[in-house]
């Protein structure tokens, strides 16, 4: 038997019945990944001595009764490049990173150690989480395991390939504008985008800081749960993690929507979306409704502005975020240059990739003198709008439901070309980071060419165990899912 | 020539007395090598994040309420873009749409002329790293210990007019924020430091002149001289019908003239935008009622406290308050041993005339009040006279020596057995016989000879009244 | 909204990037259709809208002065590109 293929929680079973070693099985999981990342390429560095150690240390740790609270001790993970890992390169997938070993742990990561995990590497991404394919790393594209020809989707994509390769058993991500739902959704994995404020951010290297969020990236909707319980929680070096009362996600576990009221922004539905997607959602929403759940359209405010709030926002923050990267403290140098201005310009042009750059130019534009008032502050007005919509839905339902990508990945080398093509695949994600919302993508389905579908749950603030009752609802009644 | 106006607005930057900087836990201690007061937050490491320290809101909070400012109870950082090797996120977190108070005034005394210089704001921000140049490899070195200590910068109207309104507004200011602890002001360490706007017009103009901007000038000094200067610059400019450039200059005080600046990057746009890292600060009218209630007394009430409490001259009072080094020993040290005039005397003429010697402010008096006590108690005591004390004081000044074990070691302690003081008197009248028939004929005057004669005897360790009672007794 | 010369020669200079004349070009035409799409937002109504620039309701997050350690500053400096003295080293900075 293939112990790879196992869900996260079975092997933490296994490991805790005795049945499976920590050391079988990183062994196993590395074997996976010399076998069928070549094809796939979902990782930048991958931690084979540091793994084969830390799984002998934790396999102690569990025989003299640690971790007994842990479902997910000695079960190996993987982490985005984009999260700090103490001496292990963290390097965004670019360039101007290519060197940089973090001085310490990212808050997620101190989490998940003290979970007994085993990081097993770092994952492939989009460069700085800027894009939708993955294919703007500066360590090459990610290969979508399902279809190799079409890209993992992005930014997460080399850990939502991961995933479905079976190259790692859970793995984390993270999410400005849908960078770990949309590479779930195109993998056929699940995905979740915990509320803004869930997960502590110390540690993540920042794109657009009002909009990330980490979250899990797994097999299903029951590891997500079981990861999100370990990384969740207060964090006093992030002044942004909420401080809340429990955390047990997993307790949301029930196979049960009785009543739940499912609403379905008719603008989600509209134009632009793909045919055999729309089929794909209303099919799942006829499953909620045969499971007793009251499922129902409702127009939603202001669905077409997301987009453009999103990237003025998003760019906004990241040109002031990046600008940390000028060749002084850490990170690429240029070899060549004659005087300060020349190492900030010359390191910067060379070390960054071309979305990077273009965001960063849109970024400075939409904050510079004249263009503040029409840009940037009409976006947070545009936020606050895109909130009270969410509100005003939240009044009526319990969850909303929608597809997560109006396609299915695209082949590898059709996005880049136009940008602004590329940003409006972000439609049905982006408003969720706006209003700093709860949603999870698990898959509903397969397209005509085999593809994934996935399909989108959203939940208000704080509302991630309604989402996840309603996602594992759903699971349940499809076949072929573990 | 035309008769002109000067016109002078400062933004003081004063960093902030706390233990640590403003968003991490690294001490703020000044000095210390290169780098070594840093941690992944305050050198700009990605992924770290800012957590807000709250002794820095609460000191901003004193200040303003202190230059009588209007809180902003619902108030916010920004993010200052620009790139610059002493700044390592290449922003630097400040206020700029919220700033944390607005709209005071402070009142200062020029040749007996009272006004109100206006405050515009003051608001919280961090401060940037140093730079040093490294002539061994002509590059430049850079050292992030200061990065990221708290700073408010008080931001004053144009309301200033000549370099003694600037120096009086600059004092009144400094003793403020050093009454209420919020920073110890001290210039040669760069805890305080003024960046002067001046412009020129003719007198009676409605407009402003184009104004000039001086940077981070940290003594009083070449503030006064900077401001003459300019002044003059700008002057003569107009005079010859050229016209004053918007710039920011630096002011060289070794060759009395200012510089233009070459500009830190080719644009300046600083692209200011809410940071989203910090959450936004309600300061509620508890939180205030209770930072009001903490100020400490300020200078005025303490002079009035003076006169009454201590009944020392308003003279005395008005020298001892000017500084709130000298205001804290002078009360600590009367706590100990009373005698506050005494107390006084010895702050305002021997420790004054010291400083004035080893050219230093009362900011960096290092005796102890203590010492000063146990002093004052060796006089009352009787063990040592005035001249003697004198010369002990020195070396409290100095070093901070305690000066009983001194006078012990040193033998400095008057003879106040009687029966010694007796037999060595005796001896001074037998050896002086023209002496005494001089003063048995009515001369006062031998008698202060035979005195002085008897205290050379005794080196100095004796009270001169002792010697005259027995001296008159004997005689 | 059409992007001049100017325009990117700003942004460029405020980003601290230097273009190649293609890259200009394509900078160009790329940020002019996404600008174009952003002025969509002018359609909204936003007179009354306050600026949201925080989605919680979340405020006073302190920290009280207490003095915590950093590591060593071997460490902060392991990762720099160039170092002297215990400092992080610079091309000459001109005053």
């Amino acid at each position: 038997m293939d112990i790879t293929t196992l869900s996260a929680l079975e092997m933490g079973r296994k490991i805790k019945n005795r049945e499976i070693s920590v050391a079988e099985a990183v062994k196993a999981q590395l074997e996976k990944i010399k076998v069928s990342d070549a094809s796939y390429h979902c990782y930048i560095t991958v931690l084979e001595q540091e793994a084969l150690a830390r799984g002998e240390k934790v396999q102690k740790l569990i025989e003299a009764g640690e971790f007994k609270d842990s479902p997910l001790a000695g079960v190996p993970v993987a982490v985005k490049d984009n999260i700090c890992t103490q001496g292990v390169r963290t390097t965004c997938a670019s360039k101007i990173l290519y060197n940089f070993n973090p001085p310490y742990n990212a808050a997620v990561v101190e989490k998940l150690e003290n979970a007994g995990a085993v990081i097993i590497g770092k994952t492939n991404m989009d460069e700085f989480a800027m894009g939708s394919t993955t294919e703007t790393s500066y360590f090459g594209i990610t290969n979508n395991p399902r279809n190799t020809e079409h890209v993992p989707g992005g930014s997460s994509g080399g850990s939502a390939a991961a995933v479905a390769a079976d190259e790692a058993f859970y793995a984390l991500g993270s999410d400005t504008g849908g960078s770990i739902r949309q590479p779930s959704a195109f993998c056929g994995v699940t995905g979740m985008k915990p509320t803004y404020g869930t997960v502590s951010r110390y540690g993540l290297l920042a794109y657009a800081s009002s909009l990330d969020q980490i979250g899990p990236i797994a097999k299903n909707v029951s590891d997500c749960a079981a990861v999100l319980d370990i990384i969740s929680g207060h964090d006093a070096r992030d002044s942004t993690c909420v401080a809340q009362g429990a955390y047990h996600y997993t307790e949301a576990l029930a196979d049960d929507v009785r009543g739940m009221k499912i609403g379905i922004p008719k603008g989600y539905l509209g134009a632009g979306l793909d045919d055999e997607i729309r089929k794909s959602i209303l099919a799942a929403a006829e499953t909620f409704e045969k499971k007793g759940a009251v499922v129902q359209e409702f127009d939603l405010d202001a669905v077409d502005y997301a987009i453009p709030a999103y990237y003025v926002i998003a760019s906004a923050e990241a040109s002031s975020n990046l600008s940390r990267y000028d060749g002084v403290k850490y990170g690429y140098r240029t070899g060549d240059f004659e005087n300060l201005q020349e190492v900030y310009k010359k390191t910067r042009s060379e070390g960054f990739g071309n979305e990077v750059k273009r965001r960063m130019m849109i970024g400075a534009f939409v904050l510079s003198s004249g263009y503040y008032d029409a840009y940037y502050n009409k976006a947070l007005k545009v936020k606050a709008i895109i909130k009270a919509g969410f509100d005003k839905a939240f009044q009526k339902f319990d969850v909303l439901l929608g597809p997560t990508a109006p396609s299915t990945a695209p082949r590898l080398g059709e996005s880049l070309s136009d940008p602004l093509k590329m940003y409006l695949g972000d439609i049905y994600t982006v408003s969720v980071n706006l209003a700093g919302l709860p949603a999870i993508s698990l898959p509903c389905g397969t397209d005509s060419k085999g593809l994934p579908i996935g399909m989108q749950l959203i939940g208000k603030h704080f509302g991630e165990k309604e989402i996840i009752r309603a996602a594992y609802s759903f699971e349940q009644t499809q076949t072929g899912n573990k | 020539m035309k008769s002109y106006e000067t016109v002078i607005g400062l933004e003081v930057h004063a960093e902030l007395a706390t233990k640590t900087k403003i968003f991490c836990g690294c001490t703020t201690q000044f000095g210390g090598e290169p780098n070594t007061h840093c941690c992944p937050v305050c050198t700009g490491m990605p992924g770290t994040l800012p957590v807000l320290n709250k002794k820095v809101v609460e000191f901003a909070i004193a200040a303003g309420l202190a230059a009588n400012c209007t809180i902003t109870q619902h108030c916010k950082f920004d993010r200052k873009n620009y790139f610059y090797p002493d700044l390592p996120k290449a922003y630097q977190v400040s206020q700029l749409y919220l700033p944390i108070c607005r709209g005071g005034g402070i009142e200062i005394e020029t040749g007996g002329e009272k006004k109100i210089v206006g405050i515009h704001e003051i608001h919280m921000e961090e401060d940037a790293g140093k730079l040093v140049h490294d002539p061994w490899e002509d590059c430049t070195l850079v050292d992030y210990n200061r990065c990221g200590v708290p700073l408010i910068e008080i931001v004053s109207e144009p309301d200033m007019r000549s370099a003694d309104e600037v120096i009086a507004y600059l004092e009144k200011l400094k003793l403020i924020l050093q009454y209420l602890g919020v920073s110890d002001c001290k210039m040669q360490e760069g805890s305080l430091r003024a960046d002067i706007n001046l412009s020129v017009r003719e007198v009676g103009a409605k407009e402003f002149g184009i104004r000039t901007e001086m940077k981070n000038m940290n003594s009083f000094k070449a503030i006064a001289r900077a401001v003459e200067g300019e002044r003059k610059r700008q002057i003569e400019l107009l005079e010859y019908g050229k016209v004053i450039v918007q710039e920011t200059r630096r002011w060289d005080d070794n060759k009395d003239t200012s510089f233009a600046m070459r500009s830190k990057e080719d644009a300046q746009d600083y692209r200011y935008f809410p940071e989203p890292d910090l959450v936004p600060i309600e300061i509620s009218d508890e939180w205030l009622e209770e930072i009001k209630n903490r100020q400490p007394e300020l200078r005025d009430e303490k002079m009035l406290r003076y006169e009454t409490e201590y009944d020392i001259p308003a003279y005395d009072a008005d020298i001892i308050t000017g500084s709130k080094k000298l205001a804290d020993i002078f009360e600590e040290t009367v706590a100990l041993c009373g005698k506050p005039k005494e107390v006084s005397n010895w702050l305002m003429v021997e420790t004054m005339r010291l400083l004035k010697e080893a050219e230093m402010e009362p900011e960096n008096i290092e005796f102890s009040a203590a010492n000063l006590a146990r002093l004052v108690g060796l006089i009352y005591d009787g063990k040592i006279n005035r001249t003697v004390a004198k010369e002990v004081f020195e070396e409290i000044f100095k070093s901070d020596i305690d000066p009983v074990q001194y006078v012990e070691k040193k033998g400095l302690s008057m003879v106040s057995d009687e029966g010694i003081l007796r037999s060595v008197i005796e001896k001074i009248i037998a050896a002086n016989p023209a002496s005494v028939n001089d003063y048995r004929n009515g001369k006062e005057k031998a008698l202060g000879f035979l005195v002085g004669q008897t205290m050379k005897e005794m080196k100095g360790k004796a009270d001169p009244g002792l010697i005259n009672r027995i001296l008159k007794d004997l005689l | 909204m059409t992007i001049t010369d100017e325009t990117i020669h700003y942004v460029a200079a405020l980003a601290k990037l230097e273009l190649s004349g293609e890259e200009k070009e394509k900078a160009k035409k790329d940020l002019g259709s996404i600008l174009a799409y952003m002025d969509t937002m002018n359609e909204l109504d936003t007179e009354h809208i306050e600026p949201m620039s925080h989605v919680f309701p979340i405020r006073n997050v302190f920290r009280e002065d207490v003095v915590a350690n950093g590591p060593d500053r071997d460490i902060l400096l392991s990762n720099a590109p160039a170092s002297k003295d215990g400092c992080f080293m610079v091309p000459k900075t001109v005053e």
